[in-house]
């Protein structure tokens, strides 16, 4: 069961959105939430829409993995496009009991829906095509800046990289805790839900304690390796911005001024 | 002949972990490292196996006496960064030392510390990939991999510092025979190959016969140290220091008791046969 966990899932591939540079697609992740949230009526969601169909054709992911990404979502996604549907002030179009249905709600739970999968999608759409590492290193490029102030970017990055290093190996180790305990008779399926928290325990425990000792050897042996924090580091992958990081920026200040544009005229 | 390393009167003795007297591990140790061997260091637990191996870098600095690598002081805080790249460690648990999820990311951690320009990075781990064997391995994740092939990429994550000393603690203790010998063969080719200092801890006796000089430590101190042959001749020492020998000293040893005329010094394997077949004939 822990296999299934997919957090930051990567397809690797090399297509031309897997190589444009991590700076590039996170800002387009960016500009592209900030885009949908200015989207005002049909014609800008068809382009939002288009645009993000396009981005999925490119990089060949199925999808159908996008659409599994969206699975966890649903029940907000229907529950806002529910309380959209009855609860918008308008025209009124059906009445039953307490309950009404506008027009404005209508289009309002249609936008909302859209809104909400589109933004979604395109963020899968990152990780899908980005490895964590690359992800992390452009975070860390990116929020460089923030270096002056004393924030600790370097940290977090490595932090982050460390974390996404180790989902594995502590989710195997989990699995072979939950096999021992069971092999000792312990029970995980039956009771209530208090009772299955607390069976819980057994397998925190001595999760907790090993994954602490992985972290004072893990330590010991990035100190072996010349760790000293981000002063001086240099990266066997350099980042590096491209024809087609620029092309592509430019497409999205494109996408972003044209929902502009469409808003002020209510499309 | 160069010295690699020179310990010199080191005392150590680790906090107490609750109110108690502290735990001293080492009271006056000498040992000189020739540059280029390959030394074997075997003991039982809480020896000081472990402890003498940290003092190798700076992990651990010794609380009297002194210990140098390559002419280097590891009290001297200023070559901290030198000490370490020149002296490589790789220590018992694969997955506790990697800390990228692709394999060359991993390799190339420690020349990024040392802030190594990208190109010669990029230099660095291929050749120290292709020297471990798992060169095809650069694009897979660490945790996809065997425990012997993830040793190998742990071994090359250290060389890619160009060290001129690796301290290896342990590394076969959590592996299957396979990867035992995969592993073992690669410290062994670098030895020999590159001419890399290699200092050996280990609990299996069929590796420190491959080490041209074995030491046996016993409560911090240096209880045997020679040649492989010089030191499993000595059973009743090293049983008193609880340790097994060779199965092939073993049974020498054992017929030798029993009145048989074996010479006590056929380590491996073929010698040992070679040696019961020449006393059958005769």
């Amino acid at each position: 069961m822990l296999k299934d966990i997919t957090l930051g899932q990567y397809f690797p591939g090399d297509t031309v959105i897997h190589r444009l540079d991590p700076r590039t697609k996170l800002l387009m992740v960016i500009i592209y939430i900030v885009a949908l949230f200015l989207c005002k009526w049909f014609v800008s969601y068809a382009v939002a829409l288009l645009f993000l169909v396009t981005a999925v054709a490119l990089s060949k992911i199925r999808p159908k993995a996008l659409f599994k990404g969206l699975k966890p979502l649903l029940i907000i996604i229907i529950f806002t496009a529910v309380l959209n549907l009855f609860y918008t002030d308008g025209t009124v179009l059906v009445k039953f009991w307490i309950f009404q249905i506008t027009r404005e709600g209508i289009i309002n739970a249609v936008f909302l829906v859209l809104r909400i999968m589109l933004l979604v999608m395109g963020t899968f759409l990152l990780t899908y095509t980005t490895s964590p590492i690359a992800l992390t290193d452009g975070l860390e490029s990116l929020l460089s800046p923030l270096k002056k102030l004393h924030f600790p970017v370097h940290e977090l990055a490595m932090m982050m990289s460390i974390a996404l290093r180790f989902i594995p190996t502590l989710i195997e180790e989990t699995d072979k805790i939950i096999s021992a305990q069971k092999a000792r008779g312990a029970d995980f399926e039956t009771g209530n839900i208090f009772r299955r928290a607390k069976a819980l325990i057994p397998i925190l425990v001595p999760l907790f304690v090993s994954a602490f000792r992985r972290a004072d050897e893990l330590a010991t042996a990035m100190e072996c390796r010349c760790y000293h924090g981000g002063k001086g580091r240099t990266k066997l992958k350099q980042l590096r911005y491209r024809r087609r990081d620029v092309l592509t920026l430019l497409l999205g200040a494109a996408l972003l001024s044209g929902v502009i544009v469409m808003r002020h005229f209510g499309l | 002949m160069s010295v690699a390393v020179k310990i010199a009167d080191l005392h150590f003795s680790y906090a107490a972990q609750t109110e108690g007297k502290p735990l001293k591990v080492f009271d006056g140790l000498d040992l000189t490292i020739a540059a280029g061997s390959f030394v074997a260091v075997l003991g039982h637990n809480g020896c000081g196996k472990s402890t003498l191996a940290k003092h190798l870098n700076a992990i651990l600095l010794p609380e009297g006496g002194s210990v140098s690598v390559f002419g280097m002081d590891t009290k001297d805080e200023a070559l901290l960064l030198n000490i370490r790249r020149t002296v490589g460690m790789v220590f018992q648990n694969p997955d506790n030392q990697m800390v990228a999820n692709v394999v060359e990311e991993d390799v190339a951690f420690a020349p990024e510390n040392l802030g190594v320009p990208s190109e010669e990075i990029r230099q660095r781990v291929d050749d120290a990939l292709k020297a471990v064997g798992m060169y095809e391995y650069r694009k897979h994740a660490p945790h996809l991999l065997s425990g012997g092939q993830k040793q190998r990429v742990a071994i090359a994550g250290v060389i890619a510092m160009q060290p001129q000393c690796i301290v290896l603690d342990e590394p076969t203790a959590m592996l299957d025979p396979h990867g035992r010998e995969e592993v073992i063969r690669t410290i062994e080719r670098l030895n020999k190959e590159k001419g890399i200092t290699v200092v050996l801890i280990t609990h299996h006796m069929t590796e420190a016969i491959r080490a041209d000089r074995v030491i046996v430590m016993d409560e911090g101190k240096i209880l045997i140290d020679g040649t492989p042959k010089e030191v499993f001749t000595q059973v009743e020492l090293l049983r008193g220091a609880g340790l097994s020998v060779p199965a092939t000293t073993q049974l020498l040893y054992e017929l030798n008791k029993a009145g048989c005329k074996l010479p006590p010094d056929a380590l491996s394997t073929e010698e040992c046969a070679q040696a019961l077949y020449a006393m059958l004939k005769a």
